[in-house]
């Protein structure tokens, strides 16, 4: 078949990965989507994806997470895309693409973004099974199938994916090596002393290196499977599974097979334009593309240019592509290593400046010109300055370069804002965004948090490598935009939360009214307090009631009174005026006792009653003075409170597991239960959540929870920051293969540091996504004890688990509490008359003589309280 | 002015069509909490005690949910006006007024309330 060549243009794609994707985007933007005919030639399975992030794979991240195709953008711009049918010839005479399906698509402009493939060094065996390379996402499904019967795998090829292969090898819990022909690891980016400060942190993380030696032979079973390597010293490695991460080279034999000119090493020769030097009508973008400065780049960021360069001429608009930065930032099992600009020190009449610790690791030079210009750079251990000195690249630094490498503390070492940045420095690299950029979608489109200059710029939504930078850059605009961002809780406290947190903490002050008469505002000192502070402070007092030596229970004096209306109650308000009542079923668990029981309470007291979306029961339309004589009841039978309306731990939701399911590789329900019980009660910014499942088929929806546990065959992996809710948010992969007291001590510190730092109302996942340096900084504070805080939040946790004390309990037992729960103060006995019921569906439900319903203006969010944000 | 709490026997009181209603010792009310009063023609109160002892009555029915239930709102004060934020959405009523701050179009009833 021929596609018809209409009375539009036909533009026709091969090849849709990262860059073809961006290419686009950019014609969509550019309005070429509606004047052209777009078709598409995908070789993979699947539509364009996120390659830079591959590796996210094994932490958890599913080929759908990786997806960067959005089928509504496709759909929206009648792009035609063509999955798993790659193009096999071009016929430039005639205008015509030939794709495996026999289909014939005739074009006016073929852009070629074929990208690249490993390169795998021609040594025998090289096929053999047990063989693999890292590019695609179906190679990663097979290694990760092949890894599971084996034990020992080795990467060819020490630079920046093969440490990343060797990497997620060890994640599969193979014992890893990487055998890597030069002298040292990632040798085009780090220089000799850089190699041996990353050689030492690897090794230290148990990956053997083998520098300096070439692999000569893959040697095999008689069945054919790998056994070992023969290297270039004569030695020999046992090993099952080789990986080949030794470079990559341009796919350009499409572009070789219709004439195209191509380089001597490869790469389809383009001008400026992205237009390849044969034909006018022909493009090659991306890393399949021999740019006009005569280099093939292997990173996303130019081919990102490139497609905008391409889609801006398709558009007859100018632009050109003339050459771009090679900086590199890489977070390899928490090691950062980073190059960017003159690392090398190419330049003439270049000097060094350079830091050096062996002993920790960390490893910095700079590479300064003559004039005191900032050339590039090497940072291995410590690339926190990364964001920083690769945007003051070409200028002369406005401290001096001893003082950039040195470390914060010791005297000479200063931190460089990035409010030092000239405006034309690129934040984000990925995207090409300046710091003007950026600070104009603060100033001009009144951008006024990370994610919505994210939105507006798209900086920071690639690699994620500038986001902290963004981040200050943002805070320190809207400053100098005399925009007092003031950050306090509410009109009460000029304090943030976790300012208030600090204070409690450090002083150990024990009641609102000292707290708001010390340090609220000038003009709410003495007084009354919010409705906003009240809670908040609340519950700050109650997550560390034990340590401030005042009681956990949170009707205790004063405490009731500050309380949300529902904790105050210790049940949910419901529409009426009714209440609801959900006991504590841990883990979902419940024996039929346990079930009749509560069949019985909702049977006596004509509650209606629902299974819960968090695996328990909840029975509505209790009146106020009922709450007592019903808990009165479920204390006895054994139950105790649900926390339902707490911002509090909810629940520990579980899969059956071990026990009976035949996938389950831990006891996932007794986990549930271990943790619910240990959480129980905890007061918290906001309500958390959680789940274990007893294997990665994950019944129990543990990723999308605050903490999600899921089991694996040699223990536990910990996610954290999952959500729900309106904005759901999987959770983040915090560690791994835990054993039981291992997972316990990390989400005690995971919790105590949340509840100390965390805004109100600020659920684990907002919470994760604002604070200055995201996961990676959690992860050092909770796994690494970077702040040495660690002890102090397990012991605030152990005091808070050895003080809990069932306030449903508590409250049935002490007679002026129970006096509150009562419709009228001077009628005890008389029931709330406008509490009314008519019956459905052989239950009952509200009868509300209705109103009109409306919200406070502007209150539409706070209802939302998940949402809500300062 | 602020009572002693020990004087037990003060009672609230509410101004009514038909003089002053008693409706409890002022013991029973804890400060920034509310409580809900049932009034002889079978309306409700909701009463409430600030910290510096001043105590505001206002109609219980919250009059966008529909439920009398603002007895169990939190208090705070706003521009120095005191206010009960609703338990069911959270709009705010000034309490000397009954005036709703997010509705100016919403004014409940404020009862006069003394401690005697
Ligand atoms: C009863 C229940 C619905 C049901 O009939 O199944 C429920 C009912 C309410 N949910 Fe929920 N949620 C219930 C499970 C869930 C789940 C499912 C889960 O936990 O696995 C979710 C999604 C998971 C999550 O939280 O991320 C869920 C996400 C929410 C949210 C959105 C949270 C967010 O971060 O975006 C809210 C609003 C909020 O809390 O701010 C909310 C709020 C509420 C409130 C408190 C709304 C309110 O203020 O009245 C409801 C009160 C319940 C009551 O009166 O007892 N509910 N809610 C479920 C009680 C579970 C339990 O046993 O405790
Ligand atoms: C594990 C890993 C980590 C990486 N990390 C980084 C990083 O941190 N930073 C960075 O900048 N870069 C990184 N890269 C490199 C980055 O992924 C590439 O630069 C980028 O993907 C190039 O985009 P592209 O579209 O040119 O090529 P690709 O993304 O490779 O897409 C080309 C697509 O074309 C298809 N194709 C080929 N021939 C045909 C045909 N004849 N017909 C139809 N389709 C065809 C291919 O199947 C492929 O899907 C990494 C790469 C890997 C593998
Ligand atoms: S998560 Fe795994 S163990 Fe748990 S029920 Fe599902 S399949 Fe079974
Ligand atoms: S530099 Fe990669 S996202 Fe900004």
């Amino acid at each position: 078949m021929t596609a018809a060549l209409g009375a539009t243009p036909t533009i026709v794609l091969v090849g849709h990965g990262m860059v073809g994707q961006r290419f686009l985007e950019a014609l969509a933007e550019r309005g070429l989507t509606a004047t052209h005919r777009v078709v598409v030639l995908c070789e993979e399975p699947r539509p364009a994806y996120d390659r830079v992030a591959l590796t996210s794979y094994f932490s958890g991240k599913t080929p759908e997470d990786l997806s960067m195709t959005d089928m509504a953008f496709i759909e929206a711009h009648g792009i035609e895309l063509y999955v798993g049918d790659p193009a096999e010839t071009v016929d430039r005479e005639s205008k015509k693409v030939t794709a495996r399906s026999g289909q014939v698509f005739e074009y006016d402009v073929l852009v070629l973004a074929t990208g690249s493939y490993p390169f795998v060094p021609p040594v025998p065996n090289k096929d053999a099974t047990g063989c693999f390379v890292y590019r695609t996402i179906d190679d990663l499904l097979a290694i990760e199938e092949y890894a599971k019967e084996i034990e020992v795998g080795a990467v060819v090829g020490g630079g920046l994916l093969g440490l990343e292969a060797a990497g997620a090898l060890k994640g599969l819990g193979l014992t890893s090596h990487i055998v890597e022909f030069a002298p040292r690891l990632m040798p085009v980016q780090v220089d000799n002393g850089g190699g041996a400060a990353l050689l030492r942190t690897i090794e230290d993380m148990g990956l053997s290196v083998h520098t300096g030696v070439g692999t000569q032979e893959i040697i095999t079973d008689a069945a054919g499977a790998v056994t070992g390597m023969k290297l270039s010293d004569g030695s020999e490695l046992a090993t099952e599974m080789v990986v080949f991460s030794a470079g990559v080279r341009p796919r350009d034999q499409l572009a070789r097979d219709c004439g195209l000119t191509v380089g001597e090493r490869g790469g389809i020769s383009v001008d400026e334009q992205c237009r390849t030097v044969n034909d006018p009508h022909v493009f090659a973008i991306g890393e399949c593309a021999l740019a006009s400065d005569g280099r093939v780049y292997g990173l996303v960021a130019p081919g990102y240019e490139q497609a905008e360069t391409a889609a801006a001429t398709i558009a007859a608009d100018e632009a050109s592509f003339t050459g771009a930065d090679l900086s590199t930032k890489l977070k390899l099992l928490g090691v950062d290593v980073a190059s960017f600009g003159d690392a090398h020190g190419a330049t003439a009449d270049c000097l060094d400046v350079v830091y050096s610790d062996s002993r920790s690791g960390v490893y910095k030079k700079l590479v300064i010109g003559r004039d005191g210009e900032l050339l590039g750079g090497i940072l291995v251990g410590d690339a926190d300055a990364y964001g920083t000195l690769r945007a003051l690249t070409g200028s002369v630094p406005p401290i001096s370069p001893e003082q950039l490498v040195l470390p914060a503390g010791s005297g000479g070492g200063a931190q460089l804002g990035p409010s030092a940045l000239p405006d034309e420095a690129v934040i984000c690299s990925c995207h090409n965004v300046t710091k003007g950029a950026i600070r104009g979608a603060v100033t001009d489109h009144q951008c006024a948090t990370v994610p919505e200059v994210k939105k507006c710029t798209k900086a920071g939504t690639g690699c994620g490598s500038c986001v902290k930078v963004l981040g200050q850059l943002v805070t320190s605009e809207l400053e100098a935009n005399g925009v007092v961002v003031d950050k306090g809780l509410c009109g009460c406290f000029g304090q943030t939360r976790e300012e208030l947190y600090e204070i409690v903490l450090a002083l150990r002050i024990n009641t609102y009214q000292d707290l708001l008469d010390r340090y609220g505002r000038d003009d709410a000192k003495g007084g009354d307090g919010c409705e906003v502070c009240k809670p908040a402070v609340a519950s700050i007092i109650a997550s560390l009631a034990p340590t401030i030596g005042v009681s956990g229970y949170v009707l205790e004096g004063e405490q009731a009174a500050l309380q949300d209306s529902n904790d105050h109650f210790l049940a949910n308000l419901q529409k009426n005026g009714s209440y609801s009542v959900v006991p504590r079923i841990p883990g979902g668990e419940i024996t039929p006792e346990g079930l009749i029981v509560i069949g019985e309470i909702a049977r006596d007291f004509g509650l209606y009653t629902k299974i819960t979306g968090g695996q328990r029961i909840d029975m509505f339309g209790a009146r106020v003075e009922q709450l007592p004589l019903i808990w009165a009841r479920l204390v006895d039978a054994g139950f105790e409170s649900g926390h339902a309306y707490g911002k509090s731990l909810r629940t520990v939701k579980s899969c059956v597991g071990q026990t009976w399911c035949r996938y389950g590789v831990q006891d996932s329900v007794r986990m549930a239960i271990d943790l619910e019980l240990r959480y129980r009660g905890l007061r918290s910014p906001h309500k958390l959540k959680s789940a274990v499942s007893g294997c990665a088929r994950e019944c129990a929806e543990a990723q999308s929870k605050d903490f999600g546990i899921i089991a694996t065959s040699n223990g536990w992996n910990l996610y954290v920051g999952g959500n729900g809710g309106a904005t759901p948010r999987h959770a983040d992969l915090l560690a791994q293969d835990l054993d039981d007291a291992g997972l316990i001590k990390l989400i005690d510190r995971f919790l105590m540091f949340y509840i100390r730092t965390a805004d109100r109302l600020e659920r684990t996942s907002t919470w994760l996504d604002r604070i200055p340096g995201g996961l990676d900084h959690v992860r050092d504070v909770v796994v690494e004890d970077s702040l040495g805080i660690c002890e102090e939040l397990e012991s605030l946790m152990t005091a808070h688990v050895s003080s809990y004390a069932d306030e449903w309990a508590s409250t049935i037992n002490d007679p002026e509490k129970l006096a509150r729960f009562v419709s009228f103060v001077n009628a005890p006995d008389t029931p709330d008359p406008v509490v009314g019921f008519v019956p459905e569906r052989d239950q009952i439900k509200p009868d509300l003589p209705l109103l009109s319903i409306g919200l406070r203006p502007g209150a539409a969010e706070e209802v939302l309280e998940g949402s809500a944000q300062r | 002015m602020t009572l002693a709490p020990e004087k037990t026997d003060v009672k609230v009181q509410l101004r009514l069509a038909d003089g002053w209603f008693t409706v409890c010792d002022l013991t029973l009310l804890t400060p920034g909490r509310g409580v809900a009063a049932l009034l002889p023609d079978g309306n409700q109160a909701a009463l409430f005690l600030d910290r510096a002892g001043k105590l505001y009555a206002i109609d219980n029915r919250d009059p966008f949910g529909g439920a009398a239930v603002l007895s169990r709102g939190l208090t705070g004060s706003h521009q120095g006006r005191t206010f009960v934020a609703s338990p069911l959405l959270k709009q705010r009523f000034d309490l000397e007024s009954g005036q709703c701050l997010d509705d100016e179009t919403v004014r409940i009833t404020a009862y006069e309330v003394r401690a005697a």
